[in-house]
């Protein structure tokens, strides 16, 4: 028998590639290199293949534009606007990353340059997922994703909640991980096969006399998505996650996790299960309610900012799962668009709570932030307008972001959902606000200045400058991402 | 037509004047003078384009100044301005309102961040009145919360926090039905129009064809959002503490102004884009309308505290507009929209007067007062007129607009009219009795020192008198402008919904 190799298109994995030569490079130079690694230089190569990786993705923008959409390596992996434009983000996120977490290593005294050959390895493990056209290699992405996210979350070891986050969070992955696998591999007894377009074009010509099978396998890979998204009842990891891990971490967390769980759960659910449209939305539409009206309640009684922010953050994936809820184009269009906008959001908003978290990376409750914009009116305005942001107050992105979810679930008929989703904004306009007014209060900490590096300030300015400029002109950003699904729906 | 350009400069002008607030704010006492030049700007655009709209109206076209752009196609997002004789006269009355406040706020001119927000609020509030398009009045709608916001948090009273929290949860909930109301109407109409793109301009979403469930439904969604705003009993509970936390000029704004972006919906958007739905929430929306009359009144006699108090009258008044509005008829519609103005200046007598009171005694309890007449007659003759007017003493601007409102009502709904009109007595009731207990009687003590008005504070005072007198007594010029666009309103609504 002979093994034949399937024809490879470089150009489709070649950001994946950069992330994974980049990472090896550091591995072989802090293994080789005499004394450590200095942290620029580890900086430095991480902006560098990222950046590399969004260069890359221009060349592949105009490569589908001319060509159409293509499928390699035997149809596993898909180049598409859709995952070109969702690649971009994520290596957006990574740059901005790897900004906040230089000033973090500085501060923390943390040598060595183990943190970005995490961080690059698992946004390899992202990238991969936007691209997959396989259940298995959704797999392949959500485990390399997650095994370096894993250590990344333990790795301030002296504070006992990090190690705590870490156990926790492998613990919980594995078991999204192995109740994910086991449902592809229910799909494929009932499809044939692990490939979405083949599983697409499977349940298109044919009529399931015993769909049980692939209900049950549909069923754990939405479980398997649900707790990697931290959509609830499957989020119980999270704010545990979110408080102990690291917070630059966090940040990569709640931004690249997202925006590669989502592209691989539209794949999912609209290329290959699009037909059994009508199945999965019941599901879905329970799983939003509960992820939006939970997620925003439970985050009103926080205290500490980074379970508060997890909270949130769950609350906005109950959002984008609206337009997921959608499936039509507009949906579609709408879910990358409100991840475009919210990544830069989030790891700004991380990026300023790693400041304000100060050296051991422990203050966070909200009473660190009282008086801040008074005392420093630029990054506490900062923080504000990222605050609205998130709650979706106009001429910020988030308000867009909302718009565009729920005009697709408007659209398609939910009135309902869509307004039970904005009564839960209106719940987390609670403790938006009482951070915002905290910021602005009196009664502050008078000698508590915090110093903002460059870089960190450099990543704040521009998620500012992102969510302000685009929310005053969505128009741009609107396109990117209409145009980025026009291939891809079928 | 006229050219947009001036309806623009309305929304920009506050907007630059902000800005320009921002870079001068280093420089001690620039940025209020500033912030006095911009308003004073912006009343007089306002009354350039009171005065343009006047020969227009005999081509018996109703909206002006019409402008439409489409910012991002794929949202439907445009900007689209034009007024009619309604909006004008709530252009008038933001731009008023702002430079009235300003002067009142005379203690805040040290304070930069104050005034860029109250610049702001009047850009977003201008915007909001002069939308022709419903995405874009609720982008402006929503965008008044923030100025409010953080003109309640940062300068209000001891229980600010909540009072700032309360409003904006209050309001932001209700905006959630009003959101999913208008993405709703858009879509209905895209569907309608499978050839369209999306859009929700005014003029074509009130030809959008609908049940008369649906339109129930969608006037419910549309009415929560400005009951909440206006308020409207039972959703008025957020009003009392904002407004008696709130900074005198906050308070001016929220209760003269943003109150009427409430009633002011309620006519436009939910009244005039749903008919059907009229003949059954006709009677439920004129119910609550006299129970917030009547509610507004009694606890108006009960509660403790200025400010309170005038938010307690104000409930009832706004239950009086509403029931213009819901009514049906001309006279009272245009009754209505006259009273959003005379509520409008009163209420910035009223607030300014106890804010100077205020300032004085550190205390708005009405308890604490007595005999203020005697120190401070100029003060106490100055509240007379404004609270004589409130009460609609003939005359005076308040007359008018009630007398307007319940013949009008009498006429389609006779028995609503009747029970409202004990609200006019007891508005007398609880008036005078307050009046009673604040300025009569023997001042001792402080109240014996108390101050009488100052030349600034008379002055500030009176455009408010001068607009109380002359609207009561030749309200003719205003009621030109209003009646042809509520006649418009009304024969597009009436056919369908005046169920005599």
């Amino acid at each position: 028998m002979k093994l034949v190799i399937p024809s490879i298109h470089y150009l489709a994995i070649l950001p994946v590639l950069i992330f994974f030569g980049a990472t090896l490079a550091l591995v072989l130079a802090s293994a080789l290199a005499r004394g450590k690694v200095p942290l620029v230089v580890a900086t430095s190569t991480v902006i560098a293949a990222a950046a590399a990786s969004i260069a890359v993705n221009f060349w592949q923008w105009r490569c589908v534009a001319k060509a159409g959409a293509s499928v390699t390596i035997a149809h596993a992996i898909v180049l598409d606007d859709f995952s070109v434009v969702a690649s971009g983000v994520i290596a957006l996120s990574v740059i901005m990353t790897a900004l906040v977490a230089h000033d973090w290593a500085i501060r923390e005294r943390v040598s060595g340059v183990e943190f970005h050959i995490l961080a690059l390895a698992s946004s390899a493990g992202a990238l991969l997922m936007t691209q997959a056209n396989d259940l298995i290699v959704i797999f392949l992405g959500l485990e390399i994703l997650s095994i370096g996210l894993y250590v990344l979350a333990a790795f301030d070891r002296h504070r006992t909640t990090s190690l705590e986050a870490a156990l926790k969070y492998f613990l919980l992955g594995g078991f999204a991980s192995a109740i994910f696998i086991y449902g592809a591999a229910l799909v494929y007894g009932a499809t044939g096969s692990t490939n979405l377009t083949t599983i697409s074009y499977f349940l298109g010509s044919n009529v399931l006399l015993h769909p049980g099978l692939l209900y049950a396998g549909g069923a754990l890979l939405l479980v398997g998505f649900a707790f990697k998204i931290a959509a609830v009842p499957f989020h119980l990891w999270s704010p545990d996650v979110y408080e102990g891990a690291p917070t630059p971490v966090t940040g990569l967390m709640a931004s690249i996790v997202k925006v590669g769980a989502f592209a691989a759960l539209i794949r999912v659910l609209i290329s290959a299960l699009g037909t059994q449209l009508d199945t999965w939305r019941p599901i879905l539409w329970i799983l939003i309610v509960l992820t939006t009206v939970v997620g925003a309640s439970l985050a009103v009684v926080q205290r500490n900012v980074k379970r508060m922010l997890a909270y949130s953050s769950i609350n906005h994936a109950g959002f984008i799962l609206l337009g997921v809820w959608a499936g039509t184009i507009r949906g579609t269009a709408a879910t990358l668009f409100y991840v475009i906008t919210y990544a830069p959001i989030v790891v700004a908003t991380f990026a300023i709570v790693t400041l304000i978290g100060g050296v051991g990376d422990e203050h966070h409750s909200i009473e660190r932030y009282q008086g801040l914009a008074r005392r420093q009116p630029w990054l506490g305005g900062a923080m504000a307008v990222l605050l609205l942001s998130q709650l979706g107050v106009p001429l910020t992105t988030g308000f867009y972001a909302k718009f565009a979810v729920l005009a697709s679930v408007i659209d398609a008929g939910a009135g309902a959902l869509a307004l039970i989703a904005l009564i839960s904004a209106a719940i987390a306009a609670f403790f938006y606000l009482r951070w915002a007014m905290a910021l602005y209060s009196d009664d502050g900490l008078e000698d508590a200045r915090i110093v903002v590096p460059r870089p960190t300030a450099v990543v704040i300015g521009f998620g500012v400058v992102v969510t302000l400029v685009f929310g005053i002109w969505p128009g741009p950003l609107v396109t990117l991402a209409q145009h980025a699904t026009v291939l891809f729906t079928p | 037509m006229h050219s947009s350009w001036w309806l623009t400069f309305l929304i920009l002008v506050p907007f630059a004047g902000a800005l320009a607030v921002a870079l001068v704010r280093k420089v001690e006492g620039r940025a209020y003078i500033v912030a006095i030049a911009t308003s004073a700007v912006e009343f007089v655009l306002s009354l350039v384009v009171a005065c343009l709209y006047n020969d227009h109206i005999a081509k018996a076209q109703t909206f002006d100044f019409a402008t439409r752009h489409v910012l991002a196609a794929p949202f439907g997002l445009a900007y689209d301005v034009s007024i009619d004789g309604i909006s004008l006269l709530m252009v008038v009355l933001t731009a008023l309102t702002v430079l009235l406040a300003l002067f009142g706020a005379r203690d805040r001119r040290q304070e930069p961040a104050f005034v860029a927000w109250m610049l702001l609020l009047t850009c977003f509030t201008m915007g909001s009145f002069l939308s022709h398009d419903l995405l874009e009045f609720f982008v402006f709608f929503e965008l008044t919360l923030v100025p409010c916001y953080f003109i309640i948090f940062q300068w209000g009273g001891r229980e600010r926090a909540k009072a700032a929290l309360k409003f904006f949860i209050y309001t932001f909930t209700g905006s959630a039905f009003l959101f999913v109301g208008i993405l709703y109407l858009g879509f209905m109409h895209q569907h309608q129009n499978p050839s369209s793109v999306l859009t929700f301009s005014y003029s074509a979403l009130s030809g959008t064809a609908m049940s008369q469930g649906t339109a129930v439904w969608l006037f419910i969604a549309f009415a929560i959002a400005f009951a909440v705003k206006a308020p409207i009993w039972p959703l008025h509970t957020w009003s009392p503490i904002t407004y008696a936390e709130a900074p005198t000029a906050g308070s001016i704004e929220l209760s003269a102004l943003l109150a009427k972006l409430g009633t002011y919906g309620l006519l436009r958007f939910a009244v005039g884009l749903f008919p059907l739905a009229l003949v059954s929430m006709r009677p439920v929306f004129l119910t609550l309308a006299v129970i917030g009359i009547l509610y507004g009144s009694m606890l108006a006699c009960t509660t403790p505290d200025l400010k309170r108090f005038i938010a307690y009258s104000s409930l009832a008044q706004m239950g009086f507009i509403t029931l213009g509005v819901m009514s049906g008829s001309t006279i009272a519609t245009v009754g209505a929209v006259l009273l959003m103005f005379n509520h409008g200046v009163i209420t910035i007598g009223f607030f300014l007067i106890i804010g100077f009171i205020e300032k004085r005694r550190g205390s708005i309890l009405i308890k604490d007062f007595q005999g203020l007449q005697g120190p401070a007659p100029i003060m106490a003759a100055l509240f007379t007129v404004v609270m004589l007017a409130s009460i609609g003493l003939p005359g005076l601007s308040g007359f008018v607009s009630e007398y307007l409102i319940l013949i009008g009502t009498f006429a389609t709904h006779t028995w609503w009219a009747v029970v409202a009109t004990t609200g006019v007595l007891a508005s007398a009731l609880y008036l005078l009795w307050a009046y009673q207990r604040v300025f009569h009687g023997r001042a001792e003590g402080a109240n014996a020192e108390i101050a009488d008005a100052t030349t600034s504070e008379k002055w500030v005072l009176v455009p408010v008198v001068v607009l109380i007198i002359v609207l009561g007594v030749f309200p003719k010029p205003v009621l030109d402008r209003i009646t042809p666009s509520v006649q418009q309103l009304i024969t597009h609504v009436a056919p369908a919904g005046l169920n005599k």
